[in-house]
């Protein structure tokens, strides 16, 4: 097996790749019997070797850097103006998110069956294959939403969302106070 | 990696509300994370101010931290995103894996150490010369699998990329290094080899 990938052309990336994998132990054990027989027998796997193995070793000497004596006491004296936050999955309710999942998927089928029950499925003038387009043009053109998107309930959406707004608006300025009045 | 608690204790004895213990995790690390951060931003002082960002950002999400992963990863998931948030707002160039352009810039920009000056240091310092004149992603990926422990599982995980493509960045951090090493540290490099 060894001579068959031994005659076999293989580029230099290929060698390096297979003897990186090789250095790093993550070869399977076939390969890994494949490519120690190569490094034994061959003088470019060899010599490769030896040089990837190298780097490899210098790799590992290199050294790490370190901030200033003073590192470890910042992070406590800043870490005590701080609490804990409460783990995300406690204060994000699941109900929530279902509810929101459940609002718009009903939304979007509640205007796609009022979308579909109006278009004319039973027209006598079936479409030709250049006139499909115009046919669905057509038939969408005669959806009529203006039931839902009329001026009194744009209005009170509107004004939801103002409201909404507002109450948002009241919350955020009610933090700020709070936090002013700790730092102070 | 160390003796004495492991993480998993320390970090449940800070949620129980000791603080103090949390020095003990900042004093394990600081080293890693100040160094992973040292690989994107290039000067000392704003990367120790985002180390702290980063030990402070922990501790505050340190709930979320559920044991799924080792404590290292979850920590080196926070310097990935704060350094590259950091590097955003101060919009500077983050050396991308192929943007030659950008590489030559830092090869320049670096290239105060030439084979003369380093001639006497040691392999250690030479390694890491070569280290800080390779890219942002170059020198993060190195770091993370030889110094900071980390499998290659994990440093996907991390950098939020497949296992297969951290193999590919991490072979061509070392060919790069490789090249660095030669070009810039020939007489060394020669002795090394000889």
């Amino acid at each position: 097996m060894s001579s068959d990938i031994k005659n076999s052309p293989l580029r230099d990336g290929d060698m390096e790749s297979r003897l990186w994998e090789y250095i790093d132990g993550l070869s399977a054990a076939g390969e890994r019997t494949v490519i120690e027989q190569l490094i034994q027998n061959d003088k470019a796997w060899k010599d490769k070797y030896h040089e990837l193995l190298e780097v490899h070793d210098l790799l590992q000497t290199s050294e790490l850097d370190a901030p200033s004596m003073r590192f470890t006491k910042n992070v406590m004296e800043e870490i005590s103006k701080y609490q804990i936050a409460p783990a995300a999955k406690t204060y994000i309710d699941k109900k929530v998110i279902w509810g929101i999942a459940i609002f718009f998927f009903t939304l979007i089928t509640t205007f796609l069956v009022y979308g579909f029950v109006q278009i004319d499925w039973s027209s006598s003038s079936t479409p030709g294959n250049n006139t499909v387009d115009k046919y669905i043009t057509q038939n969408l053109d005669k959806v009529d939403y203006s039931r839902f998107f009329n001026n009194t309930y744009m209005t009170v959406f509107m004004m939801l969302n103002v409201v909404l707004g507002l109450m948002l608006l009241d919350r955020y300025l009610a933090k700020k106070r709070k936090q002013f009045s700790k730092e102070a | 990696m160390s003796t004495g608690p492991s993480d998993i204790e320390i970090i449940s004895r800070v949620l129980k509300g000791e603080q103090s213990a949390y020095a003990e995790l900042v004093n394990r690390y600081q080293n890693y994370v100040f160094t992973l951060t040292l690989r994107f931003i290039k000067s000392r002082e704003d990367a120790e101010e985002v180390a702290q960002d980063i030990f402070v950002k922990a501790y505050r999400s340190l709930a979320d931290f559920r044991g799924a992963s080792k404590f290292s990863t979850w920590l080196y998931t926070i310097v990935n995103t704060t350094c590259i948030t950091f590097l955003r707002k101060k919009k500077l160039d983050i050396h991308s894996l192929d943007n030659e352009k950008i590489f030559e810039t830092v090869q320049n920009q670096d290239s105060g150490f030439n084979a003369n000056q380093v001639e006497q240091k040691s392999k250690v310092h030479m390694v890491n010369s070569a280290i800080n004149m390779l890219g942002a992603d170059d020198a993060e990926v190195l770091t993370l699998f030889y110094k900071a422990e980390q499998s290659l599982e994990e440093i996907s995980r991390i950098l939020g990329m497949e296992t297969n493509a951290v193999k590919v960045r991490l072979h061509r951090a070392r060919q790069r290094l490789k090249e660095k090493m030669e070009t810039s540290f020939t007489e060394e490099v020669r002795n090394i080899y000889s």
